[in-house]
């Protein structure tokens, strides 16, 4: 790329992020950022099966970087972290997913897999000692590459002569392979982050920044979809409901920390957060307030103190929750909704956080171009025109089955209806 | 027969009030120490149920209380049913049967699973066949279930393609005629309904119980 180029491209790619920052403070922007989120939908546009995609890094690299370069967002989403994990999840051994060739057929996305990985009566061990829970229990259940660390021995107690004698457990053949195992993994999982590193490296260099640098959970998700599964949540609320409210405030701690870590060294201040148990249908008002809310809600003032910028993405129809989900410092989150409806979500947030969103499902899936030109036309009018903070994007990304000529409209439709 | 003692009117109210614990225990004691009549503790049961049923449609209960309730009735099902000596009289009526299933494809049951309870504590016969079903065995059930209703669930966008596929594959073999159609899940909205060619759509387990309700002519 010539000087003048690179110069133009890093114009391009301060003008769209500063789009994104302008949104979050509250100010207007000088038009509607339009967000590009894809995962298996790369597979649909490049002609390629989801197995491909998921195993193929230069091809899923290249389908990426085709989609960015011609439909120009204003930021795009980590598509290859996304996407291009099969190689990880093989080697690691991953239970938790089904994924093409592990599973489910070449052409279907991965999909997770709801199961208590972890017991009820397992919640003692889970909050006094979290990191033994996980070396000698959870990471061998849901992965196999761990399977030999329930050898290990309990370091908390490992001092003076007891040092000396406890380290016996690595020498054990089991804990050698599962070394070696893990080992071969993280090599997989450096070249995978590699080529993410690259991608995104490239990307910057010809102006497209990414949405977000890493992604989060709230505490009560946490603990519903990767341990206790949806059954297990929900009768504990009822069974053990202070351990439940013991493990999400201990969990709240790491889990924030590790996300300040791990986004400050990403570079990139947003954070997404997919949020699954949140909806109307899910769960009482009280039960909102009592186990969901306020453990995300600290997680996300540690997040803001941190200099990070929340962005849950709300799944299904959270308009019950709106006026719950107001109380935090304006200027500092975006919050992205799937099925709320828009206008009625920047009524009430609108001074408070940015938006994103949300062309539906069905809309992208199923709709024509001209009804995707209608629906951006309407977000653009009842909303953005009207001081909405919105970054324009579906409900939750592209969907996997979504034809070109809808994505094409979509941003032309932005472009054309607002700015 | 509603509760008619003390004792039956404090479970019914405990199951209902989702006090696990108290309500076990009382079923267990009628049951092994009083030796009531376990049909009798199981009409006590769907009595509660109803209430539960009837406070999730009032928006009082959500799916946590569902899930409850329905752990509850599974455990004093097991112990109840060993003690049963004579054959049952006439199981109350069905309002009729429910075939429903997640479609090729898609491996999620959570809203499956709370639709399938609602029904079948509303009345309906309900066979649930599972998730990622091939079309083929939806024809197969469909033909030898002979459901009034077919209810076929999906959380994934690609379950879009997979319920037009199942349902022109249930046309194409006959099958259509009087049955009832209704689709659902986290996506699910009329431009899927038109899209799949569905007779109706659902989010909640309260939207499909209605829909039954409606077709089966029963009053809701």
């Amino acid at each position: 790329m010539s000087v003048p180029a690179a110069e133009a491209a890093r114009a391009d790619h301060d003008a769209r992020w500063q789009r994104i920052l302008d949104s979050v403070a509250l100010r207007q922007p000088d038009r509607m950022p339009v967000a590009l989120y894809a995962t298996f939908w790369l597979a649909r546009y490049g002609g390629i099966s989801c197995r491909e995609l998921m195993y193929d890094y230069g091809k899923c690299a290249e389908l990426s970087e085709r989609a960015i370069l011609e439909f120009e967002p204003d930021a795009y989403s980590p598509m290859l972290f996304a996407s291009a994990c099969g190689p990880a999840l093989e080697t690691i051994g991953f239970k938790q997913l089904q994924w093409p060739g592990h599973g489910v057929g070449d052409n279907q996305p991965y999909q997770y897999l709801d199961r208590e990985y972890m017991k009820a009566d397992e919640y003692d061990e889970f909050i006094f000692d979290p990191t033994g829970f996980y070396l000698h229990t959870y990471l061998p259940r849901v992965a196999s590459a761990f399977e030999g660390f329930e050898e290990l021995p309990n370091f908390p107690g490992l001092h003076y002569m007891r040092l000396v004698s406890g380290i016996r457990p690595f020498g054990e053949p089991k804990v050698r392979a599962a070394l070696d195992k893990v080992i071969k993994a993280a090599d997989e999982v450096g070249r995978f982050g590699k080529h993410n590193a690259d991608f995104n490296q490239r990307m910057a260099s010809l102006g497209y920044p990414l949405t977000n640098g890493v992604t989060s959970v709230s505490p009560y998700d946490f603990i519903a979809d990767y341990f206790r599964g949806a059954r297990g949540m929900m009768t504990d609320l009822f069974r053990h409901k202070d351990k439940l409210l013991q493990a999400l405030e201990k969990s709240t701690i790491w889990l924030l920390r590790q996300t300040v870590r791990q986004a400050q060294a990403s570079g990139n201040s947003i954070v997404l957060i997919p949020i699954h148990w949140a909806p109307d249908n899910f769960m009482s008002d009280q039960q909102f307030r009592t186990f969901w809310w306020p453990p995300f809600r600290k997680m996300m003032l540690g997040m803001i103190d941190a200099g990070l910028v929340p962005m849950p993405l709300w799944e299904a129809d959270c308009t019950k929750r709106l006026e719950i989900i107001r109380d935090v410092p304006a200027g500092k989150c975006i919050y992205w909704f799937e099925r709320t409806d828009m206008v009625k979500a920047f009524e009430v947030l609108g001074d408070v956080v940015a938006l994103r969103g949300n062309l539906s499902a069905s809309l992208m899936t199923t709709g024509k171009p001209a009804e995707v030109d209608v629906e951006v036309r309407r977000l653009a009018e009842q909303v953005f025109h009207k001081g909405g903070k919105l970054i324009l994007d579906a409900a939750f990304g592209v969907p996997d089955e979504t034809p070109v000529e809808n994505v094409r409209a979509m941003f032309q439709a932005a472009r054309k209806y607002a700015g | 027969m509603n509760a008619s003692t003390d004792e039956e009117k404090q479970l019914v109210e405990w199951l209902a009030d989702m006090r696990e614990e108290e309500a076990l225990a009382l079923a267990n004691k009628m049951l092994l120490e009083q030796h009531v009549d376990p049909l009798r503790v199981l009409e006590l049961c769907r009595n509660a149920m109803d209430i539960v049923g009837k406070r999730f449609q009032g928006g009082e209960y959500f799916l946590p209380e569902l899930v409850l309730a329905g752990e509850m009735l599974d455990k004093i099902g097991a112990l109840a049913k060993p003690l049963i000596q004579q054959a049952p009289g006439a199981s109350p009526k069905k309002l009729g049967r429910v075939l429903i299933g997640t479609v090729h494809g898609d491996l999620h049951d959570i809203g499956k699973n709370i639709v399938t309870f609602m029904l079948d504590i509303n009345g309906f016969e309900v066979r649930d066949i599972g998730i990622d079903v091939p079309v083929k065995t939806f024809i197969d059930e469909v033909a030898s279930f002979k459901p009034a209703v077919l209810g076929l669930s999906g959380f994934l966008t690609l379950a879009f393609d997979s319920m037009k596929e199942t349902i022109e594959a249930i046309e194409a073999a006959g099958l259509r005629g009087d049955l009832k159609i209704m689709i659902g899940g986290g996506q699910i909205d009329d431009a899927v309904r038109v899209y799949t060619g569905a007779d109706a759509f659902g989010t909640t387990a309260i939207h499909a119980v209605s829909l039954c309700k409606d077709w089966l002519g029963v009053a809701a």
